[in-house]
């Protein structure tokens, strides 16, 4: 395997060196997977594409590059070769981006879902979890057996508070429904999402949703006739009848204001962390099997969400413990939610440590 | 027993990818060389499988384009280490980047596109047969020409003159060279067949197994297939049995999640590279039984001296 990193890394690196001539501003890019994954850096390359076509500045990217010290040398390689803005695109980056920018101070960098920041270093995210809340509603209302398959990654704060906050809205809907979640390890191996899916199918689920960027969960949901839930962009293509929604994921207008404010002088460090409200969360049509008054729940919770009236971790919360962790009325707060590194209750399992 | 057939029929899936690229590689390393490149002409069987598929329709055209893509890989490689004599390793090491870069490119229109994965053959009576009509009578035509070839490659090595030779010139090619044989045309032609085979267990990822065209699908599996190689001692059988326990492994560590037993996820994902590991310690102790099966020219370029 180390074999194939070195490879992926020199791969990247030649890349990296083809970003191109010096011109007015240039936007650097470093993505997990690659671009054609359909799934979390094909829509980070999609705001990419909107940064180019809006604003017209010259852009170049790094795609697959493992996180880690391979992500330091290419950041780094980014940052030598006169990018003024570099957008890091993974949890993993973190530290690689930081490091970096203690040594390139005049460049700036934009790291995506990390929660490290200096003077030059940004940090922004979406809420995913506003929509987890959503398609959990819809599955506590669809599910028969009472069983929701959830297929995740890497045991990170972002991926438990997906879990939760589907969980959470799940239980609110039907009680006594239970999700089982399997870790694949990886953002990104169709095969092994695939045999995850198969497995939960096979020990009871008729729900599959998916913390991993490949539509292969979709496909097995099509092909055994149960729903499941598309991941970063829309997958309807691959499962017509079983995608019941997918949240979307749009970092277009986000990207866009970022570079402007490079352009104009205005860019500070600053962490943003939006959702439904601001668009970089959206949801997919709804799919056909999801009926009229599943729709209108569903909705109505996108609007309160929006509204500020309705938050997905709003008490009362209890712990896998059966604790009582929030009470009702409270709310848990953002410093909380970055960090959160335990299963609400209706999880089955343990949080691999 | 109504979890373990599901289980083991998605094993036989999981499988299969890996049987078909480490049975191909088997017959080129068998022959003396050592093609590093499975990666990339897995990646490259995968694509032109879908690109195929999508194209005619048909699954028949798919796999056979799939093999070409695979064999034309193979022959790059071919003609570089053994007409040009490029060392073997690193030129190996390239075509898996050269596949990878290749397919990305060749696949950039085929993103997003869905298809329903080849048909299942469920044969009549047989596979109506409780629990075992399932296992074994109910799988797409490519699980059953796995099966198939690993007989032939064993029926081929082991019993056939032309085995003999191929193994031969595996073992030492001046002597085999000296008797009258051509190392060369031997070693072009079990090349090609792995990459033909390798070609196969990428479309078989794209065809049936996750039936859609993303960059990189492979994901790791060409270099498992390599590893299969040698946790056999290149041995056939042992080969099919690997190619099964690395399926096992890593569809019953899902398992294991799903019913919420307590195993760290990361310790078994590591499962099958610690067992391949242990494998090659254990027969590292016994130098003359691995003599016995390793081809003893592996990785070494051969001049014709007149």
């Amino acid at each position: 395997m180390l074999i194939k990193k070195t490879l992926t890394m020199l791969a990247a690196m030649a890349l990296a060196v083809n970003g191109g001539a010096a011109a007015e501003l240039k936007v650097g890019f470093v993505y997990v997977g690659p671009i054609g994954d359909h799934g979390w850096s094909y829509q980070h390359d999609q705001g990419r594409l909107a940064v180019e076509k809006e604003l017209g500045v010259e852009t170049s990217y790094v795609e697959s590059v493992a996180e880690g010290a391979d992500a330091e040398r290419v950041i780094r390689q980014l940052a030598s070769s006169g990018h003024d803005l570099i957008f890091t695109t993974s949890f993993g980056y973190m530290n690689p981006t930081n490091k970096v920018a203690k040594r390139f101070k005049k460049v700036k960098f934009e790291h995506a879902t990390g929660y490290k920041r200096a003077k030059n270093v940004s940090t922004y995210s979406s809420r995913f979890y506003e929509g987890r809340a959503i398609i959990g509603a819809i599955a506590g209302r669809m599910t028969k057996s009472n069983v929701v398959g959830y297929i995740a990654s890497f045991p990170i704060p972002e991926v438990i508070r997906g879990i939760d906050a589907f969980t959470l809205a799940l239980r609110k809907e039907n009680p006594d429904a239970i999700v089982k979640v399997v870790w694949v390890n990886s953002w990104f191996d169709p095969g092994k999402e695939s045999d995850a899916a198969k497995a939960l199918i096979d020990q009871g689920a008729d729900i599959i949703t998916q913390h991993t960027d490949s539509p292969a969960p979709l496909q097995v949901a099509e092909k055994r006739g149960v729903y499941a839930f598309g991941q970063a962009s829309d997958m309807k293509a691959f499962a017509p009848k079983a995608q019941l929604t997918s949240i979307i994921d749009d970092w277009s207008p986000y990207y866009i204001e970022r570079v402007k404010a490079v352009m104009d002088g205005s860019w500070e460090s600053k962490d943003t962390w939006g959702g439904l409200d601001t668009g970089m969360v959206k949801m997919a049509p709804y799919g056909d099997a999801v009926p009229e008054d599943v729709r209108k729940l569903a909705d109505s919770i996108e609007k309160s969400i929006v509204d500020g009236s309705f938050h997905p971790f709003q008490g009362p919360i209890k712990n896998q413990k059966g604790e009582l962790v929030v009470k009702e009325g409270e709310i848990l707060s953002d410093e909380v939610l970055v960090g959160l590194d335990w299963y609400v209750e209706g999880v089955e399992g343990s949080i691999p440590k | 027993m109504e979890i373990l057939v599901p289980a083991l029929l998605t094993i036989i899936t999981a499988a299969t990818p890996l049987l078909f690229a480490a049975l191909g590689e088997l017959i080129t390393e068998k022959s003396g060389v050592l093609n590093l490149g499975v990666e990339g002409m897995m990646v490259m069987g995968a694509i032109i499988g879908f690109v195929a598929v999508h194209y005619s329709g048909s699954a028949f055209i798919a796999v056979i384009a799939s093999m070409l893509a695979g064999g034309v890989m193979a022959a790059i490689f071919a003609l570089l280490v053994l007409r040009f004599h490029a060392s073997q390793v690193p030129t190996g090491l390239a075509l898996t980047i050269f596949g990878i870069g290749l397919s990305a490119l060749i696949g950039q229109s085929m993103i997003g596109i869905a298809y329903e994965g080849i048909p299942h053959v469920s044969i009549p009576f047989l596979s109506s047969i409780p629990v075992l009509g399932a296992l074994l009578f109910s799988h797409d035509l490519l699980v059953y020409f796995s099966l198939v070839m690993v007989f032939a490659v064993y029926y081929f090595l082991n019993k056939t003159r032309g085995g003999l030779i191929l193994r031969a010139i595996g073992d030492s090619h001046d002597a085999a060279h000296a008797m009258g044989y051509s190392v060369i045309r031997v070693r072009l032609l079990a090349t090609l067949f792995g990459g033909a085979m390798a070609g196969l267990g990428g479309a078989y990822l794209s065809l049936a197994y996750s039936p859609l065209w993303v960059e990189q699908m492979t994901a790791g599996r060409g270099w498992i297939a390599l590893a299969l190689v040698v946790f056999a001692t290149w041995r056939t059988g042992r080969v099919l049995l690997g190619a099964y326990l690395f399926g096992g492994i890593t569809i019953l560590q899902l398992h294991a999640q799903a019913l919420g037993i307590g195993v760290p996820a990361q310790v078994m994902s590591m499962l099958p590279y610690l067992a391949t590991v242990l494998v090659l310690v254990l027969i590292s102790r016994d130098l003359g039984k691995i003599k016995l099966n390793a081809p003893a020219s592996l990785g070494k370029a051969f001049h014709a001296s007149s």
